[in-house]
């Protein structure tokens, strides 16, 4: 039997699922989308399919003005630390918005999250043009044009910061009564158009070096942006020639701001509602919600094995996918317990986890502090 | 009445109390010990844990500073890790008033109050030195006397965002269709001389209704903010004499803010020094004193007074014969203490005073000004010490600072919790299920519901 190479798995979670009605649907725990309780029992079912990762939505703003959809969300870098303790393998990825927030304080947050998680921290920083946020935070100065510029100096403050502990930066000599060798630390200097910052970062260099930076490619904007930011990039392409089109965009991006060496992982990103009925599920949500659900990644709804035949036949190019549950926890049920099993079957997916960080199961190098004398390229 | 002891644990993060060339001191990073010092604190039935913050690495002479533990995660993320392993324990962090914004802040505490059932305390602290700005968007742009202007406009309207929704909105009936009755709920407009922002609080209402709100600071202006708006203060009055003025001092405050005195509770930080023997627990605390006041260490500290290079003194010598350099840049740079000696001429005519009246070399001299209050002594003299400098008024529990991580609270947990609890003066279980309700503060209002329940 030929092995197919793995895909890599991820699912995208928001509030009671991607569809605007999902918490309407009779599996769905509406009560509970503020309590630990949901989140834990979320990502811990996650877990169980053995996925990749998880990614978790957020905003410095009410999602909806409808007072028939969910409105508030918890911070999802909280969500991700509460849940960590009680998770062992999956990736933690949770956005956070660094429009109106400041590089220092995500940056020791998220390498924080690495601690906790033991080297399963990742991040997915989202930029916000949205008038009515801005003025949460009375900043008036913001121009649409230039929001993933702004972002793309925010991600490399960051990693400089999460470099500006060499590794081995704590001695706790007693000799020389010195608790760390501060020429292992570094004030990493970042002076641009947004930031000036000093460093070093308060928190020691992270157990993946840099945790892991996602970015959703939905326009040119964002996909350049993602090309020279991230780690991992979820696409949202609507069939495989444009998958085709758009990953090759984000490789020659990438190459032409010199990441020969670490080209990013890309994902296709697709919101599915699976099961026998799943298209009439969905249009019995469109239903209750008023109006057809067209979200900006591709909508799939079948079986779980009609799934994966889609998720194979598509797979060249990509290293694998996001799913955005249409209902949780219907649909997320249905990736760990149908979906799974059954590229399991194909030989399509890991039937365990192995040992490592999450950069490590994406085959991504753990990166030598820039800031190591001798720090010469990749491990 | 017989007063009953509050109890909480702090975690030392970047310090010089920490014996970190003890073998029984492991990381300050990983979070197994914060987890070990969570469950020390909750098998004690303390309070609260405490988290400091520092938003700059210290330096001294121009270099960063590298004789003292260093190294800390964020608050944020670490109290919701441990709300992951604790079930009963307060989480209380301390986030700056300015270097942040009031909506992400407000949002992260509420996050903390919703994901712990309640169990989430903010440290409202201040700063405004361009040294810490230098890692911040809007680099150092507060003047020093504004900083307790922004820290209480701060605080007054992250309340207005955690009153923004009343706590009854969210009924998600599948039915009907609704999941939240009221359109307008997390509106909210606030316009003052530091903040002047509006829209939605995006979210709900916590189990609390607001973190328990700590405040520390000892000055006029610090004093009085607490006794306006703060549910505790901490404290680094330990002594006994001292301790009931400052108490008396800040309870005496609170009616004139319309507030009652059980509405702020005092919290001394003190170290505990347990022996078998009274003449044991003596010995371990010079021993550690010592430990903790290097010969170098020492030396740094003086010449933070001094304000110069003093690198070539003997720690085991006398002081420098000379006076402080007074200039307007301070060696030391992102330590409070530093800023606390506003006449270091008088202060340095002190210590030579004291030095020679007892006989004490450079860091003999360090050891004896920087001591902290301790209570020394066996379990039981421990136990009384306590519950006496309560009873008395000098404070309503302690903050326990421990010279290990993170196993430093592990034996008074064993040995002097079950002491005051035969006492009667410490609970033996925990009497809520907030931290609110833990301390014994009187439910809160929220304004906009009393309001509207008054109509």
């Amino acid at each position: 039997m030929t092995s197919r190479p793995k895909l890599h798995l991820a699912v995208a979670l928001d509030g009671a699922g991607w569809h605007p009605a999902a918490w309407r649907d009779e599996a769905a725990r509406a009560a509970e989308l503020f309590t630990a309780g949901y989140w834990v029992d979320v990502v811990r079912e996650a877990e169980r399919g053995l996925l990749d990762l998880v990614t978790i939505e957020d905003s410095l703003g009410p999602q909806s003005t409808r007072t028939d959809q969910v409105r508030g969300r918890l911070d999802a870098g909280l969500i991700a630390a509460r849940v960590a303790p009680r998770t062992a393998h999956i990736g933690l990825a949770p956005s956070a918005v660094v429009t109106h927030t400041e590089p220092f304080h995500i940056s020791k947050a998220i390498a924080s999250l690495d601690f906790i998680s033991a080297g399963r921290a990742g991040w997915q920083p989202q930029v916000s043009g949205r008038r009515s946020e801005a003025a949460h935070f009375g900043r008036r100065d913001i121009d649409p044009a230039e929001l993933f510029d702004e972002a793309a100096d925010y991600v490399e403050v960051v990693r400089r910061l999460w470099d500006s502990w060499e590794d081995d930066a704590e001695i706790r000599d007693v000799a020389t009564g010195r608790f760390i060798d501060r020429d292992k630390l570094h004030y990493i200097d970042f002076a641009g158009k947004w930031f000036h910052v000093k460093g070093p970062s308060i928190t020691p260099r992270p157990p993946q070096g840099q945790p892991l930076v996602a970015a959703l490619a939905t326009d040119a904007a964002a996909l350049r942006f993602a090309a020279r930011a991230a780690d991992i990039v979820f696409t949202t392409a609507h069939d495989a020639e444009r998958a085709r089109i758009t990953t090759d965009r984000i490789r020659a991006e990438a190459l032409a701001v010199g990441r020969e060496h670490d080209i990013p992982r890309i994902l296709g990103d697709l919101v599915v509602f699976l099961g026998e009925h799943a298209a009439d599920r969905k249009a019995r949500l469109d239903e209750l919600d008023g109006t057809e659900y067209t979200p900006d990644a591709p909508v799939f709804a079948g079986t779980a094995a009609e799934l994966a035949d889609r998720l194979l036949n598509q797979a060249a190019g990509l290293a694998g996918f996001r799913l955005r549950p249409g209902v949780i926890p219907h649909d997320l049920t249905a990736i760990t317990r149908e979906l799974v099993p059954e590229l399991q079957r194909r030989g399509a997916f890991r039937a365990a986890y192995e040992a490592g960080t999450l950069r490590a199961r994406f085959g991504l190098h753990r990166p030598v502090s820039r800031y190591a004398t001798n720090a010469g390229g990749h491990l | 009445m017989t007063k009953q002891i509050h109890l909480a644990a702090h975690f030392p993060g970047v310090n010089n109390t920490t014996v970190w060339s003890d073998p029984a001191s492991l990381s300050q990073i990983e979070f197994s010990s914060f987890t070990h010092l969570a469950h020390t604190a909750e098998r004690g039935k303390f309070d609260f844990l405490f988290l400091a913050e520092g938003l700059r690495l210290r330096e001294h002479a121009g270099k960063i500073y590298d004789l003292d533990v260093v190294g800390r995660p964020d608050t944020f993320t670490v109290l919701a890790g441990l709300a992951a392993v604790t079930e009963h324990l307060g989480l209380a962090g301390t986030i700056n008033s300015t270097f942040n914004e009031p909506y992400e802040v407000a949002r992260q505490f509420a996050s903390l109050d919703h994901l712990s059932g309640g169990r989430a305390a903010w440290n409202v602290v201040t700063s405004w030195d361009a040294f810490t700005g230098e890692n911040f968007r809007r680099g150092g742009f507060l003047p020093e006397n504004q900083r307790y202007d922004r820290a209480q406009l701060f605080l007054r309207t992250a309340r207005e965002l955690f009153d923004s929704w009343q706590g009854h909105e969210i009924v998600a009936d599948k039915e009907s269709g609704t999941f939240l009755t009221d359109p307008r709920a997390g509106a909210f407009e606030h316009r003052d001389a530091h903040f002047d922002i509006a829209g939605r609080f995006n979210v709900p209402r916590s189990p609390q209704g607001r973190p328990v709100i700590f405040q520390a600071g000892d000055s006029d202006a610090g004093r009085e903010f607490a006794a306006s708006a703060a549910d505790a203060i901490f404290t680094g009055h330990a002594t006994l004499e001292a301790g009931k003025h400052f108490y008396a001092d800040v309870k005496g405050r609170l009616a004139r803010h319309g507030r009652s005195r059980d509405e702020l509770l005092v919290f001394p930080a003190t170290t505990v020094v347990l022996g078998d023997t009274e003449a044991q627990a003596h010995e371990r605390a010079a021993h550690i004193r010592h430990q903790q006041v290097s010969g170098q260490t020492a030396i740094r500290f003086l010449e933070q007074l001094w304000n110069t290079d003093l690198s070539d003194l003997d720690p085991d010598g006398p002081l420098p014969d000379f006076d402080p350099v007074i200039g307007t840049d301070t060696i030391t740079k992102g330590r409070a203490s530093a800023r606390r000696n506003r006449d270091p001429i008088a202060t340095a005519r002190q210590w030579r005073e004291l030095a020679e009246a007892k006989q004490l070399s450079v860091r003999e001299l360090i050891i004896e000004v920087t001591a902290r209050q301790s209570f020394i002594g066996t379990a039981a003299h421990v136990a009384d010490a306590m519950n006496r400098f309560v009873q008395e008024d000098a404070g309503d529990g302690f903050i326990l600072v421990p010279h290990l991580t993170p196993g430093g609270l592990d034996e008074f947990v064993d040995t002097v919790v079950p002491l005051l609890q035969e006492r009667g003066v410490y609970r033996p279980e925990y009497p809520g299920a907030t931290l609110r309700e833990n301390l014994g503060l009187p439910p809160l209002e929220n304004p906009r519901r009393s309001k509207k329940t008054a109509s």
